[in-house]
């Protein structure tokens, strides 16, 4: 079958198989960010936006995202750098296969609490949001400190940060 | 004895090491750059899967692949036809040579011993026809009855390898007649005199789990074969020199014919310490000169990656009434599964990590490793130190509810330290411990004496709480002693640069970066002076690799005095440069500076005391060693080390619990550890943390259940439950020093001590909820919840406390 997904503002049109997962469609097309970790949408390695919105695409049909924009690391990188900084600055980042899923997620939550104006969530709202995105390296403790330290940050440089 | 501060007056001088780097690879690693293993693939890779027994005990009487071999697409199949099955066996651990885990594997054999053991190779052009063809293999089976009770193993009339060509290269009392993959008694002093003589002793069984590591980056390796006509072996690996022997012996090709690589690794734990899956894609490349590539689900990591021993633990622990412990008897069962990785090594820390926190007149340690038909267990962060220190400091905690004493007293009055002589460590001396300072450290952080043993409380709903506190000890070795190796190379680059060659495996730890960081300081240079490269069997030193927490201790040391030797040759020639005795000359990291004895006093400013001061660059050095002037400026050094100073720490868990429903959070984590001087404390920190957290897991979440016909349940992270963020609440982190003049800088090692703690400390907290002592891991909600319908034991140490409500 034939789908038109928008990845990182380019359109993509390809014939694919109709049980072919979002996740081998955006790696068999250059997006190596996103990382299988599970295979049973446990374990949060995989997210990318679709339409903005933090998903799964180890459980998703490519066939689902047609028409849709999906949104990668590799589309993010400049607000990557940023976010990810300071979560490289408690080296919590470590082995870093889970740190683009986990980036994705926390971009999602970033551009949420602005929307919702909260610019000091708490921790367990934060674990809340991040409850999916498994991290074997850290104990979850540097990324929290990282999380914390990019909020504290941003209250006072709002125009220097780009997310 | 060395205090803190004195370790601080060491090491207060430094400037690269003992400071918060970055990691080197932090920038691509969050901007999620393909740097891993299956993201550098060729995109022309045959895929490689293994046919998988449905059978935990049973011999293939006869296989046909014609069938799937005409699935278009597939490009091979090979089955137990294609290997000769009376060749030498080999073994899939990542170890010295020579190994003490057996020689029990060939790459197919008839005889399958696990469910998931692989009966056929088949390698395709995509997934599809791969498993297609895997459908259409037609096996007629001998099903046999297997033997899944560890306790059941020894003598049991069904054999796990009975097969004449199993091997055992290392006298560690293994029988495979016996289904004994390793057995060892040893002892000091007659202790069952000293048990008989003491007022009490706690005999009590214990028992943990076959842990999964968890790393996120399932195993990965893409083979390929170079110019010269060599198998290139690409993985996600710890142990790349042990990969090429495992390999050649598992194909009976020279190990000259084999190159391996480690790109970036998603996360080891020492799982990537076994060679689980290396020889698959090699033999699919070897035979048929086509790129392999070979990618294990979660599923095939759980069931045939090699997970945590399974233990059972026999401790008889004696005391006088004053709280003095004067002997240890431990017996540990493991269960090494159907092939032996690590069987023999991984026992002998159960008691060699455990027994020497003390100073017991008298131990005894008696050890049986089994073979089972289950998936084989392996290396994981602790490496048997983890299952023992469950069952050991159970044991005191235990000991000082019988006495009424204070956990944190008991242990002050019995531990080791700096100066002892450990009998239950191979007899080697205590080199450097604050184990002390950590234990009063984690009392005054964790607010100790206000919380033990705990408190209950009902909620305004009425729900019964209880917020209860446990603590344990700990301590790991760093290095194995005289049989692993540290291996670096420094060398001095045009453009006034170094490169820094490693062996070891950067698995995420940030071992990259604190070995720069040594070298940096060494060099007087800044941290990005330094680049690093490796691991690469072809041009890395070799170095045992990244396990058994020899890499900061070892490799570091390696790094260090090849630092050193490359900063004299650099004087040297600098000195040749000036045309000075090389006496005279100084290296301050830019310059070689003729600097004549007399006046080699350290002077303010130098240049403006003599303007017409003698020196040349670094730059201008490194710029001539291209020209064949000077020849290339280079040292390597390899390290062993006699002894493996262990690192130490005291840590307590402090836990809520819902009495009726069973449910528990670890609210706080308390650690007080002494890893010797942080060479990045940062990333010890996020180590320790990571470690403790790995450690509640395994206390509270992480089951391991069989079927009656021995398949893994858990195989998958539905069932096999790591901790999520909202699992744990805070975890408090304190380095208290101590300086150990072995190690680099004064380090010893991290990565492993810190899992140690929580299994102990967590089932004590969870006794001072419910009053009854768990025994087995994991503790599950149920088991609470039951304790408190039945209140087996009764006594719970917690009290009611009104003011909680």
């Amino acid at each position: 079958m034939t789908v038109t997904i928008n990845v990182n503002g380019k359109a993509i049109c390809g014939d694919i198989a109709p049980d072919l997962l979002l996740i081998d469609f955006l790696r068999d097309h250059g997006c190596l960010s996103v990382k299988r970790g599970c295979d049973t949408s446990n374990c949060g390695a995989c997210t990318v936006h679709m339409d903005g919105k933090p998903v799964l695409s180890c459980g998703i049909l490519a066939a689902r995202a047609d028409g849709h924009q999906i949104t990668t690391l590799e589309g993010l990188q400049k607000e990557a750098l940023e976010f990810g900084g300071f979560i490289a600055d408690e080296g919590a980042e470590q082995c870093g296969y889970c740190s683009p899923g986990l980036i994705m997620e926390c971009i999602a939550m970033v551009r949420e609490c602005r929307e919702k104006g909260i610019d000091n969530p708490s921790d367990e709202d934060i674990k809340a949001y991040l409850a999916g995105n498994l991290c074997r390296c850290s104990g979850y403790e540097g990324q929290m400190r990282g999380i914390h330290a990019f909020f504290e940050w941003r209250r006072s440089h709002r125009d220097a940060s780009i997310l | 004895m060395r205090t803190g501060d004195e370790a601080k007056g060491l090491t207060g001088n430094l400037k690269v090491v003992n400071h918060s780097w970055r990691k080197k690879d932090a920038d691509q690693l969050i901007t999620g750059k393909p740097v891993y293993t299956q993201d550098i693939a060729p995109k022309d890779c045959l895929v490689v899967k293994v046919l998988e027994s449905p059978y935990a005990n049973a011999i293939i009487e006869d296989i046909d692949t014609s069938v799937a071999e005409k699935v278009p697409g597939v490009a091979a199949v090979f089955t137990w036809k294609d290997v000769d099955q009376n060749a030498r066996r080999y073994t899939k651990a990542g170890a010295t040579f020579p190994e003490s885990s057996p020689y029990d594997r060939l790459l197919l054999d008839r005889h399958m011993r696990y469910i998931g053991d692989g009966a056929a190779i088949v390698a395709g052009e995509d997934e599809k026809c791969v498993d297609k063809a895997m459908r259409l293999i037609k096996i007629k089976w001998n099903v046999l009855e297997p033997v899944l009770d560890m306790h059941k193993a020894i003598d049991n009339k069904i054999l796990v390898h009975p097969e004449d060509n199993w091997e055992s290269i290392v006298p560690v009392g293994a029988d495979n007649k016996r289904n004994l993959c390793a057995h060892s008694d040893e002892s000091d002093g007659d202790v069952e005199a000293v048990l008989k003589s003491c007022d009490i002793v706690i005999d009590e069984t214990y028992h943990t789990q076959a842990c999964h590591q968890g790393y996120m980056e399932p195993f990965c390796t893409w083979c390929t074969k170079d110019p010269y006509g060599r198998l290139v072996i690409v993985s996600s690996t710890q142990i790349v020199f042990h990969v090429r022997r495992n390999v050649a012996n598992a194909l009976h090709i020279p190990k000259s014919m084999i190159r391996v690589v480690k790109p970036r690794i998603g996360g080891g734990f020492g799982a990537k310490q076994t060679s689980v899956m290396e020889m698959y894609p090699a033999f699919v490349t070897w035979k048929t000169g086509r790129n392999a590539k070979m990618v294990f689900t979660r599923r095939q990591c759980l069931t045939q990656g090699t997970p945590r021993h399974e233990m059972e633990m026999h401790v008889r622990l004696g005391a006088m009434k004053d709280g003095t412990i004067r002997g240890i008897y431990l017996y540990t069962l493991s269960n090494a599964g159907a092939y032996g990785e690590h069987g023999p090594t991984t026992v002998g820390l159960s008691g060699h990590k455990t027994i020497p926190l003390y100073r017991p007149e008298a131990f005894r340690f008696v050890t049986d490793v089994v073979y089972t038909n289950i998936n084989a267990a392996g290396a994981y962060r602790g490496f048997g130190a983890t299952q023992g220190m469950f069952a050991v400091e159970s044991a005191v905690n235990e000991l000082c509810h019988k006495l009424h004493r204070d956990p944190m007293d008991l242990r002050l009055q019995n531990i080791a330290h700096e100066g002892d002589i450990m009998p239950g460590y191979y007899n080697e001396p205590n080199t450097s411990s604050n184990l002390d300072r950590c234990i009063q450290k984690v009392r005054e952080m964790s607010g100790w004496d206000a919380k033990y043993p705990g408190q209950k409380f009902t909620t305004p709903d009425g729900r019964h709480m209880a917020r209860t506190v446990g603590m344990a000890i700990a301590m790991q070795g760093s290095s194995i002693s005289a049989v692993d190796v540290g291996g670096a190379t420094l060398r001095l680059e045009e453009g006034g640069f170094y490169m820094l060659i490693l062996g070891c495996a950067d698995m995420g730890t940030g071992c990259d970066t604190i070995l720069a960081q040594i070298a940096a300081e060494a060099l007087d240079c800044p941290l990005d002076k330094i680049q690093v490269s490796g691991a690469d069997t072809d041009t890395s030193p070799y170095d045992s690799g990244s396990y058994a927490s020899s890499t900061t201790y070892l490799t570091g040391r390696a790094v260090r005095d090849a630092a050193l030797e490359l900063r004299k040759k650099i004087i040297r020639e600098g000195a040749r440069l000036l045309g000075c005795p090389e006496e005279d000359a100084d290296f301050d990291g830019e310059y070689v500076r003729y600097v004549p004895l007399k006046v080699q006093e350290p002077s303010e400013n130098k240049a403006a005391a003599d303007p017409e001061e003698k020196k040349v660059s670094l730059n201008e050095i490194a710029e001539r060693t291209v020209t064949n002037i000077t020849g290339i400026l280079e040292a390597t050094n390899t390290q062993s080390s006699p002894t493996s100073p262990p690192p130490y720490m005291a840590g307590v868990a402090e836990l809520l619990t819902d009495l009726d429903t069973g449910e528990c959070r670890v609210e706080n984590y308390y650690g007080a550890i002494d890893c010797g001087t942080t060479i990045n404390p940062n990333l010890a920190r996020v180590q320790a943390e990571g470690g403790i957290l790995q450690g509640i897991g395994m206390a509270l979440y992480e089951g391991v259940h069989r079927t009656e016909k021995g398949a893994l349940i858990e195989n998958s992270f539905m069932q096999y439950k790591m901790p999520a963020r909202p699992d744990i609440g805070q975890i408090h982190i304190s380095f208290d020093p101590s300086y150990e003049h072995l190690g680099p800088y004064g380090a010893k090692s991290i990565g492993e001590l810190v899992i140690d703690t929580p299994c102990p400390a967590v089932a004590e907290a969870v006794y001072n909820a419910c009053g009854v002592r768990m025994r087995t891991l994991p503790i599950t909600r149920e088991d609470i919840a039951m304790a408190g319908i039945k209140g087996e034991e009764g006594s719970v140490a917690a009290q009611e406390n009104p003011s909680l409500r």
